[in-house]
């Protein structure tokens, strides 16, 4: 019985050994969005792990030992912070044994730290549901923002491997020429959004709303993280809105029976990459987005 | 380029002693006269082709300070981004969450009767009071120490007998950059055994320890000790190797005589994924411990005397396996169990007012559960959970001079086994209107004793302040 635990142990531990022995770049990406744009800027200088699918709510991730162990071997985290990962994160990097993905090492990197943030609450009471101390956390929607943490992640990766850093710096400014032009066909296309007034179920799309000059006029559930209640959907009936903006992931019975009370459309709308056909990457997302929002596909 | 040079060259060589054997000095003059031309043209090609290797040279330069300029623009947003928390003389407070825990108890059998034949209970073994009661309060801080360190404690708060006892339930500090996966963590902190010890009470699926946990570990077993563990460098899956040194105080250690480490543990931890939703961990552990003087309350503890106290051997052998799968639309199921095997070898002694009595106890005895929590979705879940326990001992009068007869000696120790296995049944359902608090109704049919118990409890769960990193 032991010979054969320390049989496995070795084996186990030649295997390892020759795992750590590939020169690429470890990213460990937090969410899917954040896989898929350093894949885009490290191409083949670097192995991405995403720790979550789009199917998965990343507020509620359990700090599960496979997570572990992948931290363990990475060279760089990029998570996007702002207290979206709190119940899990933190877990991650006391167990990981990884001094190189810790905070305020260059190998840890939290995407809403890169950029402004929005609803940064006045005061923090948990009466307000969860609210993030640091503003909201959902910044992937903004492509404008995606830029900067782009260029935030380049900077990291550089840093990181200086070896390749003319291989970065030539994927980043590739993808900031293709990204600004994808902006600029977006924004023509979103064109007549603007000033338009939605109902979301989580405050998931202030970022996207503040990009396209869109209107919040209420939100399904009555504070961040709390279920929506009958009580609080009956005060929405008396909103006059345009559309009803929801996620894959969201229940669809709030937003039904908003629709069938006041007629107004739900939309789902992909929250991240790959949640729904189409948005394998990041270009992909927004045109699904700008696509289902302006022609109201996807009821 | 090169090629073409080599070409003219050759040409020129040729040609001069070609012209050479023709031989008019007008012809000389003229061909000096032509070959300071090709000089000429020659060099201002070459100065040409100097310049423009230059003005490239610039460009490239340009591109890369234009390069440097995208590093630091994002150095002044990160900058940027960075000043903004509040840098306050507070600034570096601890993590503070405070858990409060309580509820209401209800039990058809006398509470203060509890035992489990064979299995002398030990430390803070037994139910919670009966009626509503606070059953926990407990204070916990946490922060990086510095960039090697991060400390944790957790102050419990317990009223006992109408006194409110502060108990220092965990202190400790783990390392944080040690190389090739290596950690230590020493000061007070729960051992690495099993699956529940390691989890704080608020974290547990159900209202109170398995049986298992309240005849080897006391309910939960932490100690002042060291740890020291490795975490291997695997990809995909998860394997720790550790070993503990324990001080010994707390059940089912006896009392620590000195020595450095009466309590010794080492354990090993394998855990991955299945597929997309699925997660397991598996663990087994080994606690051996030199007993000196551990004291239980025994079966009548109001008979005066001191109770039992038993010094020797033990070793307690814990494998412990999770599985979790989530499923759409926020559903889960955890399935969970665990097995514990204790060998115990040594000598009872038991005081009593009229004399004392010695017997020898060599005990083999085990103890499992299995449970299962559904979770319906963000705020609604069910459990149940199946306990049992079985213990196997022999005794031996050795001496007795209480005037009592040998085999009453023996039963009132408590250390008698054989007549009956103590098991259990419980149910649950637990409402989590957010993360941070959660309502429990349990009912558990519990057949501990000959007598079957009906035991219900309402508990409530609630957490303060941070909102802490769970463990898996």
């Amino acid at each position: 019985m032991l010979k054969s635990f320390t049989r496995l142990l070795f084996t186990l531990g030649s295997l390892a050994l020759s795992m750590t022995a590939q020169a690429n770049v470890q990213i460990f990406a937090c969410e899917p969005e954040w896989a898929t744009l350093a894949k885009e800027l490290a191409g083949d200088r670097a192995n991405t792990f995403a720790a979550t699918h789009a199917g998965q709510d990343p507020h509620h991730i359990q700090a599960r030992p496979s997570l572990i162990a992948k931290l363990r071997s990475s060279d760089l985290a990029i998570c996007t912070g702002a207290g979206l990962e709190t119940g899990w994160m933190p877990m991650l990097q006391r167990r990981a044994r990884n001094p190189k993905v810790m905070p305020g090492e260059p190998g840890y990197l939290e995407a809403a730290g890169q950029v402004e943030r929005l609803e940064i609450p006045a005061a923090l009471d948990r009466a307000e549901g969860d609210v993030h101390g640091d503003g909201n956390p959902h910044v992937q929607l903004d492509p404008r923002r995606v830029l900067e943490i782009a260029k935030a992640l380049s900077s990291r990766l550089q840093t990181i491997d200086p070896a390749n850093k003319a291989h970065y710096l030539q994927r980043v400014e590739a993808f900031s020429r293709r990204w600004l032009a994808a902006i600029q066909r977006w924004e023509a296309q979103a064109h007549a959004l603007k000033g338009k007034r939605v109902i979301v179920h989580h405050r998931e799309w202030t970022y996207l709303l503040d990009w396209l000059g869109m209107q919040r006029v209420g939100s399904l559930e009555p504070k961040p993280g709390i279920p929506p209640t009958l009580s609080h959907l009956a005060d929405l009936k008396e909103l006059q809105a345009d559309r009803i903006i929801v996620s894959p992931l969201n229940d669809d019975k709030p937003s039904t029976w908003l629709h069938e009370q006041t007629g107004t459309d739900v939309v789902v709308l992909p929250q991240t990459v790959g949640a729904v056909k189409g948005t394998e990457d990041l270009f992909g997302l927004f045109d699904e987005i700008i696509r289902r929002l302006t022609t109201g596909d996807g009821a | 380029m090169p090629k073409t040079l080599i070409g003219a060259a050759m040409a020129m060589a040729l040609n001069i002693p070609m012209t050479a054997a023709i031989a008019e000095s007008a012809d000389i003059a003229e061909l000096k006269q032509m070959i300071r031309q090709l000089k000429h043209q020659h060099e201002q090609q070459m100065r040409e082709l100097e310049e423009r290797v230059q003005r490239a040279e610039a460009r490239a330069a340009a591109a890369e300070e234009k390069a440097l300029g995208t590093a630091g623009e994002v150095a002044i947003i990160e900058q940027r981004a960075q000043t903004r928390p509040g840098t306050g003389s507070n600034a570096f407070n601890p993590a503070i969450s405070l858990v409060l825990q309580g509820g209401l108890a209800s039990y058809s059998q006398d509470p203060d009767d509890f035992h489990l034949e064979g299995l002398p209970l030990g430390g803070e073994a037994g139910l919670q009071d009966e009626g509503l009661s606070l059953w926990e309060t407990e204070l916990t801080a946490s922060a990086n120490v510095d960039n090697l360190f991060f400390g944790q404690a957790t102050l419990g708060l317990h009223t006992d007998d109408g006194a409110v006892e502060l108990d220092i339930e965990e202190a400790f500090v783990d390392t944080l950059s040690l190389p090739a996966g290596l950690g230590l963590r020493f000061g007070r902190f729960y051992s690495a055994i099993g699956y529940l010890n390691e989890h704080h009470t608020h974290t547990w699926d159900f209202a109170d320890a398995p049986l298992a946990y309240q005849a080897f570990l006391a309910r939960q077993y932490r100690d002042d000790g060291i740890r020291a563990s490795w975490l291997a460098p695997v990809d995909t899956l998860l394997l720790e190797i550790g070993v503990e040194a324990l001080r010994g105080d707390s059940y089912p250690g006896g009392g620590n005589d000195g020595d450095f480490g009466a309590v010794r543990n080492l354990f090993a931890k394998i855990g991955g994924d299945a597929g997309q939703d699925s997660s397991w961990q598996i663990g087994l552990a080994h606690l051996d411990v030199d007993v000196a003087e551990r004291t239980s309350g025994g079966h009548s503890h109001d008979h005066g005397g001191d109770g039992p106290v038993f010094s020797g051997d033990s070793g307690l052998t814990v494998f412990d396996a999770i599985w979790k799968t989530s499923l759409s639309g926020d559903r889960a199921l955890i399935v969970q169990g665990e097995y514990l095997l204790r060998d115990e070898d040594g000598q009872v002694d038991l005081a009593e007012e009229a004399g004392n009595a010695v017997f020898d106890y060599d005990g083999r005895q085990y103890g499992w559960y299995l449970q299962t929590v559904f979770q319906f979705n963000r705020r609604w879940r069910a459990g149940l959970r199946y306990d049992r326990l079985s213990a196997n001992n022999d005794l031996a009068i050795i001496a007795n001079d209480t005037g009592e007869a040998d085999d009453d000696i023996l039963a009132e120790s408590g250390y008698q086994s054989g007549s009956h296995d103590p098991h259990r049944w419980a149910a649950m359902v637990d409402w989590s209107p957010s993360e941070f608090s959660r309502f429990r109704l349990q009912y558990a049919r519990d057949d501990s004793r000959e007598e079957t118990d009906d035991q219900v409890f309402l508990q409530y769960i609630t957490n303060l302040g941070a909102h802490g990193a769970h463990r898996y």
